[in-house]
């Protein structure tokens, strides 16, 4: 095996980039059983003799509980168990899906004698039925001693705010600044230069705050677990996760039971843009499993999901910038205050994102600060959630480029162009400001942002549109717009491997770790690896995220899969591709070199074999073995897609009504592997991002009680709501990605809030320093600006 | 209950909800979503016309035809829409998909060849939080210009009564 991988062959479609399945818009491979209803969500598991978990919130804010009783609930028949404070180990840990150790705090326990938001756990029934459960959950009696809550997070650290964690032993195990008895959860200061002399030596300085607000995931899929023992005795946990791999772990460590005992399937999954990056309910329902031997399954309501599951960071950030009359920006400065709410679930990882993917955006700038403290409040959980700290970050960067632009008298493009990140450059950022520890030094490999501007300006009509106030009537229009950047992966922190082997029709299983939530990875990874094999996507077979049956990858987040996972995959297929050269070498008596490898098939001079032949030899005729191989991937680079995004809105100037009427949104994530799954990803990401800017909204009353948790009261765009949307992709090529591809998922929700802000500007005259922007805001605004 | 063409007689708990009682018995690509008739995911078709099985209680449908997204293609024999939407690209994590599949179905047998607009008024009802609906309006667009649609074996009663 060894001299058979030590063939130095290099896969010859890299050079030519002569394609004949990456690249191609292929059918996703589950798409068919998703459409006719075959394919199986956690929910759609039935194991039989399955129980029901239902959970009990607390209805406070900030309390402590002075007194549980359950003796009612548990003489109600069909009651099995009921856990709480009293009768779980208290073992603390984070929820958050990430690496290990993870960089969030060790704050949480599986129940808590204190509840720190309204949905904290009290306590969990398991029953015979939902019905039942939730009967039970109702006759179980707390009494509270109700503690003054804190629900402005910009009050987080006066003197007088109440402490949500006073108790002691909580924090991070990679020892990040940490001050729960300010309430202080993460605390991050990066200086590049001097920032109050780059401000100094500039013509013009400026400062203002913004702020971004809550945003539910909506996963349509709400979160789920099921949990039993195998014929072994070992724990199976079916779960909605993204994280397979860091869920087994993070039970392991809560349910006090080895790695080896746990097995977590991935089945497919409604959905996850973060919110199921979290580890919340497979231990519940694992406990349950463990304390009764009966397989319990647990379904979040839509309520459920809102109140108690997890959501977006809210941040305050006040942008400085220094900044010459020819529009070199000299100095900047991110202040970032981010509120984590009960918990500091991601709580250093997504403040640290908010500067990290947007300040070397403008990289010339020799003086740059990121100053950013994250505070704990008595209000929802926040998570990881697409864009993860970067879409907060632009929120704010973006509108300020808008106002410098408009200062200058320059054209906004223009200042992008002259201070924008190229190819070839790199930014003091990206070793300084890491994910829990420092980051990586790394040169811009690729950047099609320049395309991406003029394409997309050429497609809102950028010259005949912007400063117009295109009247009519009482309707006004304006176009605005902003530049971002993301990453791909986590550098010397993301790995993920993957496993291939051959069968006999000339077929591959793959095997990988990565996570498809939706995204489309299975079928992109597959495409990956039958690209390297000379096959088509049919002959790959592909399974994912078992964590039995799956090597190891750190799942679905980071815009990592394609990328990361992408690459292992490419390196693995490399090595089969070797395998089979050789094995046909042995057949044909033919040197490996004189051999080339086409649709399944190995040419010789002289002669063809089929991938069937040369598996049918390799399986059963001489020196058999398994044609087989695993692989692994880590990156020292996090090479970012690069996107220019263009909004056109309409201001009914009577009613303050808001309507988008064109979005284009132009993108660069190197090469993209599926077209399709690509304009997906940015459509979904765009449409996502236009909704939480104009009609998303978490509403709560005086007591911190979320008072819309329903798609009725939390209005999430639909069909009808949709402006004319336009993608671009601009191809580019990223040397250190798997055939040139960088990610794409998570940088599309970024643009529309500085973009519609801009625009709405351009019509009306009028700044929005916070989200969302609804018809009432606006007519409220437009009221103020006649006075 | 006629479910899918197939007569069928089940036992259901007071107050039990179409979509509690189609998911106990083995139809499982009807999807909880919200519970409360928002998002279209549990879309199930009475008598043709599209409804929300979690806002039906079945004990206020017996004796009606119910079509599930099991009743429209299989994976042998997908229905055009079905077909469509998967080379449109409109199915991410599919959890929606069976739901809009049956409201996509209802329309064209209603209207075979609806505008853009008509289209995403058919389908709002439905949230989808993956794809930003552009895909699933072409899907259904380019299903809408077949020619081999309604397949006769797909067909779905046709409502009653119409508006």
């Amino acid at each position: 095996m060894s001299k058979k991988e030590s063939i130095k062959t290099r896969n010859p479609k890299l050079e030519t980039r002569n394609f004949s399945t990456v690249g191609v818009s292929v059918n996703k491979i589950d798409a068919l059983s998703l459409s006719t209803g075959r394919a199986q969500f956690t929910d759609d598991f039935s194991v039989p003799n399955t129980a029901h978990i239902k959970l009990l919130y607390s209805p406070h804010a900030h309390a402590k509980i002075i007194s549980f009783d359950a003796s009612d609930a548990l003489k109600i028949p069909g009651v099995i168990d009921i856990i709480h404070h009293g009768n779980v180990p208290a073992i603390l840990h984070t929820t958050a899906g990430q690496g290990y150790p993870e960089p969030s705090p060790y704050d949480t326990l599986m129940f808590d004698s204190t509840m720190r938001f309204v949905g904290d756990r009290v306590a969990a029934v398991l029953a015979e039925t939902p019905e039942i459960a939730e009967a039970a959950v109702s006759r179980i009696k707390v009494e509270y001693e109700i503690l003054p809550a804190l629900l402005d997070f910009e009050k987080a650290t006066d003197d007088d705010a109440p402490i949500i964690h006073p108790e002691k032993g909580k924090g991070y195990l990679i020892g990040a600044p940490y001050f729960p008895e300010k309430n202080i959860a993460a605390k991050i200061l990066i200086d590049v230069g001097n920032l109050e002399q780059g401000l100094k030596e500039s013509d013009l300085t400026f400062s203002e705050t913004f702020y971004s607000h809550y945003g539910s995931h909506s996963a349509l899929e709400p979160h789920a677990a099921l949990s039993y023992l195998d014929e072994r005795n070992r724990l199976v946990i079916v779960s909605t996760t993204q994280v397979p791999f860091h869920a087994r772990r993070i039970c392991s460590h809560l349910l006090q039971i080895p790695i080896r005992q746990i097995r977590v399937i991935k089945p497919r999954i409604g959905g996850g843009f973060g919110a199921k990056q979290e580890v919340f309910l497979d231990y519940i329902a694992g406990i349950f499993t463990l304390r009764t031997g009966r397989p319990a399954k647990i379904v979040l309501t839509r309520e459920e999901v809102f109140i108690s599951s997890r959501t977006r960071h809210p941040m305050r950030v006040t942008v400085q910038a220094g900044v010459q009359k020819d529009g070199t920006i000299h100095a900047i400065a991110l202040n970032a205050l981010m509120n984590t709410g009960a918990y500091g679930a991601h709580a250093l990882t997504v403040l640290s994102n908010a500067g990290s993917k947007v300040l070397p955006l403008v990289n010339k700038a020799p003086h740059q600060r990121f100053n950013g403290i994250t505070v704990y409040t008595n209000l929802p959980v926040a998570g990881a959630y697409r864009g993860y700290g970067a879409t907060q970050g632009y929120f704010p960067f973006g509108q300020m480029m808008d106002i410098i632009a408009r200062k200058l008298g320059i054209d906004v493009l223009d200042l992008y162009r002259k201070n924008a990140i190229r190819k070839g450059e790199t930014s003091p950022i990206f070793q300084k400001l890491g994910e829990g520890k420092e980051g990586v030094e790394q040169i811009i490999e690729s950047c099609g942002l320049d395309e991406c501007i003029d394409r997309g300006a050429q497609e809102i009509g950028w010259k005949d549109k912007r400063n117009k106030k295109i009247r009519n009537g009482a309707k006004v229009r304006g176009v605005g717009m902003a530049c971002m950047m993301q990453g791909s992966s986590i550098p010397r922190v993301d790995m993920g491997a993957a496993y291939i082997k051959m069968n006999e029709d000339g077929s591959f299983n793959l095997q990988i770790g990565a996570t498809d939530i939706g995204t489309g990875s299975d079928t992109i990874l597959g495409q990956i690896a039958a690209e390297t094999l000379c096959v088509g996507i049919d002959d790959m077979l592909v399974t994912s995220s078992d964590t039995d049956f799956t090597p190891f990858d750190v799942g679905a987040y980071a815009s990592s899969t394609t990328y990361l996972s992408g690459e292992a995959v490419r390196k693995c297929a490399v090595k089969i591709n070797l395998q089979i050269l050789s094995v046909a070498a042995e057949m044909s008596r033919m040197p490996v070199e004189s051999l080339t490898m086409k649709e399944k098939k190995v040419f010789y001079p002289g002669g063809e074999l089929s991938f069937q032949d040369i598996c049918h030899y390799a399986m059963y005729t001489a020196n058999q073995f398994q044609i087989q191989a695993s692989e692994s991937h880590f990156t020292t680079a996090s090479p970012p897609p690069f996107a220019a995004h263009f909004a056109e809105v309409e201001i009914d100037t009577e009613t303050g009504d808001i309507r988008v009427v064109k979005y284009v949104a132009a993108v660069d994530c190197g090469q993209p592997i599926n077209p399709k799954l690509v304009e997906g990803q940015i459509e979904g990401a765009v449409v996502n991002g236009i909704s939480w800017a104009l009609t998303e909204e978490f509403l709560f009353n005086e007591k911190g009680k979320l008072t819309n948790p329903n798609f009725g009261r939390y209005k999430i765009f639909t069909a009808a709501d949709l402006p004319d949307i336009k993608t671009i992709v601009v191809p580019t090529w990223e040397p250190t990605g798997p055939y040139g591809a960088k990610s794409v998922a998570e940088i599309g929700i970024n643009g529309p809030a500085p973009a519609i802000a801009n625009a709405i500007f351009d019509a009306i005259g009028v700044r929005f320093h916070s989200l969302p922007f609804t018809a009432e805001k606006i007519f409220q605004a437009l009221k103020k600006s006649e006075r | 209950l006629v479910i899918n063409q197939t007569k069928k007689s089940l036992e259901i708990q007071p107050g039990e909800t179409l979509l509690e009682t189609l998911r106990a018995n083995g139809y499982t690509g009807v999807k909880y979503g919200c519970g409360s008739g928002d998002c279209g995911a549990c879309m199930v078709l009475l008598n043709g016309e599209p409804v929300n099985s979690c806002q039906v209680l079945t004990a206020s449908v017996v004796g009606e035809s119910i079509t599930t997204i099991e009743g429209v293609g299989t994976m042998d024999k997908p229905h055009p829409v079905q077909e469509e939407l998967v080379k449109a690209g409109a199915v991410q994590c599919g959890y929606c998909t069976p739901g809009i599949v049956l409201s996509a179905v209802a329309l064209l047998n209603r209207n075979p060849h609806p505008t853009d607009e008509e289209i995403k008024m058919a389908i709002d009802s439905h949230l989808c939080r993956c794809t930003g609906y552009v895909k699933i309006i072409e899907g259904i667009r380019n299903a809408s210009e077949r020619t081999d649609i309604p397949g006769s074996e797909f067909k779905v009663p046709r409502a009653k009564h119409r508006k």
